[in-house]
C-alpha cells in the first residue's frame, strides 16, 4: 500500500514538473542502482572469505528467483505452488547447453549461459501458463501444484534429461574463455550472477513501469473490471506467469553455473516453498521485499544450518511470525515508517526507536527460552545418547536436570509477561508520532 | 441510415428455470440518452450484463453498431466502444486514483499489453488520464487509494473508469443511489458533459435524474419492457403508472 503512494508520488513529480523534471527525475531513478551496482561491486572487497562469497552468490541467484516469483505473488495476485520448475527447468536447459558447448568446442562463453536458462524458462512457462493461467485463484494454485509434482516425478523417470538421482553436472571453466577468465574461482562466478542478477533486476523493475506491468497490478485488484476497461485477465496472467518463468529461468541457469551440477531437487515441491517463503517473509508489497526475504532466508539457510539441526523448524516459526504479525512482510514493517520519514519528523523517529529497543529486550527473553526449549527438547528425543549436556549461548546445559527446564520456563512466561506491558508504550509512541506526521503533513 | 448503436432482438436469459429475461426488444440510436426503469428485480441490471458481455444471453440476439455481439466477452464488446458502470461500486481499491484512471485508458490508446516501453513516458496517457480526473474533479486526489475515497468520489471514480477509453457507448447501473440530492445533481451534471455526443443508456431508480436527463425511457417489468417513449408519455402510460410510478405520480 505504501508501494502506491510511492509510485503516485512519483508519477505527481513528474506530470507537473516537465521535461526538466523528467531529467532530474532520470538522475534520481539511477541513483539507487548505481548505488546497488557499487554495493554490488565492493561486497567481495568487504567479505572476501570464501564461505561470504559463496552465500554472496547464493543470495544474487535467490533475489532473481524471489522476485520472479513476485511478479505473480505480488503483482498479478497469483499463487504458485510450483515456481521451481522454471527454475529447475532453466538450470536443466544451462547445464545441457554448457556439456554441449564443451563437446562440440563451440565459441560460447559462459557469461552468456543464463540466457539458455532465460529460455528454458519462457518456454516452459508458455507452455504451463497457456493451461494453468486459465483459472485463478484456489484453482491456479492447485493447478502449479500438481504441474509441480508432474515435474518432479518425471525428472526421475527422464533421465536422459535429468540425470536421475545424481543430476547433470558440467564444469564451468571449459567453455570460451573472455578477458583471460576461465570462471574457475568463486570470485569470477559471483561477478558473474551480480552481474545477471542486477541486469534483472533492473529487467523486472522496469517491466513493472510498463502498461502491461501496471495492469498486472489491475487484473491482481480486480481482474473483473480489468474485462470492461478492454483487457482479457486470462492473457494478463498468461503473460505474467510466461516472463516470470523466463527470469526464474535465469536463475536456474546461474545456479548451475555456481553448483556445476543441477539435480531433480532444483524443480522440486522444497525449492517451490523456500521462494515463496523468501517472497512472503521479504513482503510481496514492495519491490525490495522479495530482495530482503531472497537475503535473509538464504542467510538462514546457511548460517542455521550450521549453528542448529532443526534450523528448518525456526525457518516455520518465523514464516509463521511473519503471516501472523507482519503480513506485508519485512518491507511492508519498513515501509509503515514512510510517513514518518517523508514528514521528516526525525525527533519521533528516535523515540520511536526508543521504545522499539525497550520491547526488544523482553522479545529476546521470550526468543532465548523458546530456543533452550526446542534446542535441549531436540537433544532429549533425538541425541540422548550423545550425553545429557549441550552447549547453547556459550553455556553448557544439562537437558536431564529441572533448573534449565525452568529458566527456560522464566524467560519465556517473563518474557512475554513484560513483552505485553512494553508493547503498549510502542503502540503508543507510534500513534503519536503519526498523528504528528499526519497533521505536519496536513499543515503544509 | 447509420445502424443503431444497441439493438435488441428478442433476448432472453433464464437462471435455471427462472426467466429473468422474458424476450427484449429495445432499439437505442446512436447519440441518445436513454433510461431504463422499473421494479425491483425486473431484471434490469441482468440486461446490462447482457449488454455489456459479463453474461451470455440464452437466446435472442445483441447488436453493437450493427455488428453481432452475442456471447462475445467483456473485453471484446469493450473494445468494440461499449463501456459500463456498476451499480455495486467496481473499482481498483488498492490502486491510486490516478492508477484506477490511467488504467481504463490504456487499451483504447492502443498500449495493450506493451511491455517493452516504459508507462510514465506516455503523453498520451497522462493527458488522457489528467483530462479524465479534471472531468470527475477528482485531481487533487489522484494520490489517494482508491479503496478509501468517499462514497460520492467512489461513484465519481466508477464513473471515470467508465468513460476514459473513449467508449462511444456507455452503460450507467444507478450512477446516483445512495447520493445525498447535492451529490446526486453534480452526479447529474457529470452524466450529462459525458455523455456529450455519446449514446448513454442508464438504470435509475430517481425519477427527478431520469425525467431530467432522457430522451427516452424504457420501462421493464418482470423481464419485458412494456413501455419505450419520450418522458413525457412515459408519464401518462396508465399501464407504467399502474406498474411503476404509482397512481399519485
Amino acid at each position: 500500500m505504501s508501494d502506491v503512494a510511492g509510485e503516485t508520488a512519483s508519477v505527481q513529480a513528474r506530470s507537473d514538473a516537465g521535461s526538466p523534471g523528467v531529467a532530474a527525475g532520470f538522475f534520481g531513478q539511477a541513483a539507487p542502482w548505481i548505488a546497488l551496482a557499487l554495493l554490488f561491486v565492493v561486497l567481495p572487497l568487504i567479505f572476501p572469505s570464501g564461505s561470504a562469497l559463496t552465500m554472496m552468490s547464493l543470495m544474487g541467484i535467490m533475489i532473481v528467483f524471489a522476485l520472479s516469483y513476485n511478479m505473480l505473488l505480488g503483482e498479478t495476485g497469483m499463487l504458485s505452488f510450483g515456481h521451481a520448475v522454471y527454475y529447475g527447468l532453466g538450470g536443466f536447459f544451462t547445464v545441457h547447453a554448457m556439456n554441449t558447448v564443451i563437446h562440440n568446442h563451440l565459441p560460447v562463453p559462459l557469461p552468456v549461459m543464463p540466457l539458455v536458462g532465460a529460455f528454458g524458462g519462457l518456454l516452459f512457462g508458455i507452455i504451463f501458463g497457456a493451461v494453468s493461467t486459465r483459472r485463478a485463484g484456489t484453482a491456479f494454485a492447485m493447478i502449479s501444484l500438481g504441474l509441480g509434482e508432474l515435474v518432479a516425478s518425471s525428472s526421475l523417470i527422464l533421465r536422459g534429461f535429468f540425470g536421475g538421482e545424481e543430476g547433470v553436472s558440467t564444469n564451468r571453466t571449459k567453455l570460451l574463455r573472455v578477458f583471460g577468465l576461465n570462471f574457475g574461482p568463486q570470485i569470477e562466478v559471483y561477478y558473474l550472477i551480480a552481474a545477471w542478477c542486477l541486469l534483472a533486476m533492473l529487467a523486472m523493475y522496469a517491466l513493472k513501469r510498463t502498461p502491461f506491468g501496471r495492469m498486472c497490478n489491475a487484473v491482481r485488484e480486480n481482474a473483473e473490471r480489468a474485462q470492461f476497461v478492454g483487457y482479457n485477465p486470462t492473457m494478463v496472467r498468461f503473460m505474467a506467469f510466461s516472463l516470470a518463468g523466463l527470469f526464474a529461468g535465469i536463475a536456474g541457469g546461474l545456479a548451475a553455473i555456481n553448483f556445476e551440477l543441477v539435480n531433480s531437487a532444483a524443480v522440486g515441491a522444497e525449492q517451490s516453498g523456500l521462494v515463496l517463503l523468501a517472497a512472503y517473509i521479504g513482503g510481496v508489497g514492495n519491490f525490495i521485499g522479495p530482495v530482503i526475504g531472497a537475503v535473509l532466508v538464504t542467510w538462514l539457510e546457511v548460517m542455521l544450518s550450521d549453528l542448529t539441526d532443526v534450523w528448518q523448524l525456526y525457518f516455520g516459526l518465523l514464516f509463521v511470525a511473519v503471516v501472523m504479525f507482519a503480513p506485508n512482510g519485512i518491507a511492508g514493517l519498513v515501509m509503515r515508517h514512510e510517513p514518518l520519514w517523508q514528514a521528516r519528523a526525525y525527533g519521533s523517529m528516535l523515540r520511536l526507536a526508543l521504545a522499539y529497543l525497550i520491547a526488544l529486550v523482553p522479545a529476546l527473553l521470550l526468543l532465548a527460552g523458546l530456543i533452550m526449549v526446542i534446542e535441549m527438547g531436540y537433544h532429549l528425543s533425538v541425541k540422548a545418547s550423545e550425553g545429557p549436556t549441550i552447549s547453547l549461548f556459550h553455556l553448557t546445559l544439562n537437558t536431564t536436570s529441572a533448573l534449565p527446564w525452568l529458566a527456560a520456563a522464566v524467560l519465556i512466561g517473563g518474557g512475554f509477561f513484560l513483552f505485553r506491558l512494553t508493547w503498549p508504550l510502542v503502540d503508543g509512541v507510534w500513534h503519536n508520532a503519526l498523528a504528528r506526521a499526519q497533521g505536519a503533513g496536513k499543515a503544509t | 441510415m447509420t445502424a443503431a448503436a444497441i439493438k435488441l432482438a428478442d433476448v432472453h436469459k433464464s437462471f435455471g428455470a427462472t426467466r429473468i429475461i422474458r424476450g427484449v426488444n429495445l432499439t437505442v440510436p446512436a447519440g441518445q440518452r436513454h433510461a431504463i426503469i422499473g421494479p425491483n428485480g425486473a431484471g434490469k441490471s441482468t440486461l446490462f450484463n447482457l449488454i455489456s458481455g459479463r453474461l451470455t444471453p440464452t437466446s435472442g440476439k445483441i447488436e453493437l453498431n450493427g455488428e453481432d455481439v452475442t456471447g462475445l466477452p467483456p473485453y471484446q464488446i469493450n473494445r468494440r466502444g461499449l463501456s459500463r458502470s456498476f451499480q455495486v461500486t467496481n473499482i481498483f481499491p488498492r490502486l491510486s486514483v490516478w492508477e484506477n484512471v490511467r488504467c481504463a485508458v490504456l487499451w483504447s490508446l492502443g498500449y495493450r499489453y506493451a511491455f517493452w516501453r516504459g508507462i510514465d513516458g506516455l503523453a498520451d496517457v497522462r493527458v488522457r488520464t489528467e483530462h479524465i480526473l479534471a472531468e470527475i474533479d477528482l485531481i487533487d486526489r489522484r494520490r489517494v487509494q482508491a479503496g478509501v475515497l468517499t462514497y460520492a468520489e467512489q461513484r465519481a471514480l466508477e464513473i471515470g473508469i467508465t468513460i476514459a477509453g473513449g467508449a462511444g457507448i456507455i452503460l450507467l447501473d444507478e450512477p446516483s443511489a445512495g447520493m445525498s440530492v447535492a451529490e446526486a445533481a453534480r452526479a447529474v451534471a457529470l452524466i450529462r458533459r459525458v455523455s456529450q455526443g455519446r449514446t448513454l443508456i442508464m438504470i435509475e431508480h430517481d425519477m427527478d435524474v431520469v425525467f431530467d436527463l432522457a430522451d427516452r425511457i424504457s420501462v421493464l417489468v418482470y423481464g419485458q419492457i412494456i413501455a419505450s417513449d419520450v418522458p413525457a408519455a412515459i408519464k401518462q402510460d396508465r399501464a407504467v403508472q399502474t406498474a411503476y410510478l404509482g397512481t399519485a405520480a
